[in-house]
């Protein structure tokens, strides 16, 4: 955990400037500046914080972005212990950076029925709360349609969360990562009641809120973001949308892709390829 | 405690698996409740300063006096709740502005600051007397407190008057602010069905002056039967018809939001209702049934002009009930929220636990204190002017 979090620190450049009392001062001024200028979109990527020490990474020639073919995964949920386990995230079924949803409709439902490997009867079925799977319980039900949707953090083009932490320990990044300073954050979970997606998590040991980075140590040394990485089925995608023949560009040129909860404004970044609406 | 997550949550339905770690626990319910009662007994002692109701004279010194009591604890609760209080500072000294909840700190600040003043002006007057007559640490303290200006002749006292009346003319969009602010931190949250309204602001706010004429009415009474002094009747009137006045509307605008939610019908509101049959009942029993009940009482009391003993049993009967009352739509408010999902598709039970930093029992501590600091402060700058009442009464 520890380690982790240094690494964090490194990889998650606003932390420095932060801890810089009075530039931080002049940024909550040019921040109260742009807010007045544009209430709606409150939130601004940190062009103006110095870059992060990542040698060969220039956070403003990239653009992130994820996508996610719902009509690929297949609920192994590999993604979920790789991202616990890359990550440091707390080893039980309540706290996650990604996780994995279940629709089922049986024969004559209006509505799908939901549940995630949190749920009890899952956790039953694999037996403890740091390995994950989904159980068998439809295996005698008349099933007319059933898929798996992975969640994880939009990183959201106009985050909730971001508008909202009071010290500016949650922040946007150029390249369009919203991430957590750990060494900043005051742990008063204003951003995990923000966050439409349900995205963020308290993590009691450490005392700070923690979410999907999308691995930011990793895609800024060129590699895949863990869950992607495992993924055997290649429903989870990554890549950089200033490069048009990136993984993510490719998938949301060839796919009608959506993003979840579109009416809240946040402009997520994850995009989806094969959800209905029951998806949210 | 720090360090462990209380307990998860028990769920119905479909909930994200995040959700069954509540962010906020009851100490959250009692912040916006302690900044409410705030807000109340401040407007009463303004009713005397601003607007020269003078039947609430009895109690004016007595509201401001308790209005900084519990202020002072406002901040308590939300550094109890921290992951990092040690850190809380951050939010001070980085304010992110686009963020309401940074603005905590300021609000409160010049709020507090602000009530210190206007204390100061309100007994300028006894603090010299008293810096004359006590003697010891006690003198001391008071001449400390005179600020080396002991001039009580009717010209400075004109003065003072004039700055209590300026400060009370400040105070008063102050404490709006204050927690027309608080319903904001909910309201402006797009996240979660139940908070995000625009009337949240105007529900915190008018409740806040509800609960908080409740409080005093009730600080009011007990102290007097302590002191075995006469209690003021038009001074309970006035009081009674301030409550109704301020409950009416209040029921109105809150029933009129729930009319209209039910009346759109718009998706997802099979699981508010669901919410207001299950999670919350109870809560919403209290609410509503409180606030009829205290209702009903201050109609009787206001169309009998009832006064002395029936008058005292009432109001205080009416005081403990909008207390309760506004206590239980703060929870259902804080913690109801947090029960709908956001994925409107399931229910969340939320137990508080009974130890721990954030237990039942904390908050119950928590919520003592401002009484005994009130009680200190009577001690320390008695507000009682003895023949006020008379004068008022007759
Ligand atoms: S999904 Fe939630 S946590 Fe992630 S950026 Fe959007 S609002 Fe923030
Ligand atoms: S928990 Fe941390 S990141 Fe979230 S709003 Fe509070 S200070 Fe900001």
């Amino acid at each position: 955990m520890e380690s982790d979090t240094s690494e964090a620190k490194k990889a998650e450049p606003g932390s420095a400037l932060r801890r810089n009392f009075l530039r931080a001062i002049g940024a909550g001024v040019a921040c109260a500046g742009v807010w007045m200028n544009d209430p709606l979109r409150a939130a601004t990527p940190a062009e103006e914080a110095a870059p992060p020490d990542i040698p060969g990474y220039d956070w403003r020639k990239h653009k992130w972005a994820f996508g996610v073919d719902a009509t690929r995964c297949i609920g192994c949920l590999r993604c979920v212990e790789a991202c616990k386990a890359e990550n440091g995230v707390t080893q039980d079924a309540h706290h996650f950076r990604t996780w994995v949803e279940r629709y089922v409709y049986l024969e004559g439902d209006e509505h799908a029925r939901v549940d995630s490997q949190s749920d009890p009867g899952n956790i039953a079925a694999s037996g403890s709360q740091q390995a994950f799977r989904f159980d068998n319980r439809y295996a005698s039900a008349p099933v007319e349609k059933a898929f798996f949707v992975p969640k994880l953090c939009n990183h959201c083009t106009h985050p909730a969360c971001v508008q909202v932490c009071p010290t500016g320990a949650t922040y946007q990044t150029p390249d369009g990562v919203v991430l957590i300073d750990h060494s900043y954050c005051i742990g008063c979970q204003y951003c995990v009641q923000a966050c439409p997606y349900g995205a963020r998590e308290f993590n009691h040991a450490m005392g700070v809120t923690d979410k999907c980075t999308w691995c930011y140590h990793r895609i800024t040394k060129g590699l895949q973001p863990a869950c992607v990485e495992v993924c055997p089925v290649e429903a989870r995608v990554f890549g950089d949308r200033n490069d048009p023949d990136s993984p993510i560009s490719r998938f949301i040129r060839n796919n009608r892709v959506s993003v979840l909860k579109p009416q809240t404004g946040n402009a997520p970044n994850v995009f989806y390829a094969g959800i209905d609406k029951e998806v949210s | 405690m720090i360090g462990t997550m209380a307990q998860a949550a028990p769920y119905v339905g479909y909930v994200y698996p995040n959700e069954t770690d509540i962010p906020w626990s009851v100490l959250i319910v009692i912040y916006p409740y302690i900044t409410g009662l705030v807000a109340g007994a401040f407007i009463v002692s303004s009713l005397y300063h601003v607007f020269g109701m003078e039947r609430f004279r009895t109690v004016a010194r007595f509201a401001l006096l308790t209005a900084v009591s519990f202020m002072f604890f406002v901040p308590v609760p939300l550094l109890f709740h921290l992951g990092k209080p040690q850190r809380a500072f951050n939010a001070v000294l980085t304010p992110h502005w686009t963020s309401a909840m940074s603005a905590f700190s300021y609000v409160a600040g010049f709020y507090i600051c602000l009530l210190l003043l206007e204390i100061w002006f309100a007994f300028r007057a006894d603090i010299v007397s008293l810096s004359k007559t006590k003697g010891g640490l006690l003198g001391r303290a008071y001449r400390i407190l005179t600020l080396g200006s002991d001039d009580v002749s009717g010209n400075a006292l004109a003065i003072d008057h004039k700055f209590a009346f300026a400060l009370a003319v400040i105070g008063i969009p102050a404490a709006g602010g204050l927690h027309g602010y608080v319903g904001f931190l909910f309201g402006s949250l797009k996240s979660r069905e139940w908070w995000s309204s625009d009337l949240m602001p105007i529900i915190f706010l008018l409740s806040a002056v509800v609960s908080g004429i409740g409080l005093l009415v009730v600080l009011y009474v007990a102290y007097s039967k302590f002191r075995k002094a006469a209690l003021d009747d038009a001074c309970l009137q006035g009081l009674a018809k301030t409550m109704w006045a301020f409950l009416t509307v209040v029921l109105l605008i809150e029933g009129l939001e729930l009319l209209e939610m039910f009346y759109k019908q718009l998706e997802g509101i099979e699981m508010v209702q669901r919410l207001i049959e299950g999670p919350i009942r109870y809560g919403m029993f209290l609410q509503w049934g409180l606030s009829l009940m205290v209702l009903a009482t201050l109609s009787y009391l206001i169309l009998t002009h009832a006064r002395g003993r029936i008058l005292a049993t009432g109001m205080f009967a009416a005081g403990i009930g909008m207390m309760l009352g506004v206590l239980a739509m703060r929870w259902n408010v804080v913690i109801g929220g947090q029960e709908l999902s956001k994925t409107m598709k399931g229910l969340l039970i939320y137990y508080p636990e009974i130890l721990g930093h954030e237990g039942l029992l904390a908050v119950l501590f928590i919520f003592l204190c401002p009484f005994i600091v009130l009680w200190l402060v009577t001690r320390f700058l008695p507000p009682w002017e003895p023949e006020a009442g008379k004068e008022v009464s007759s």
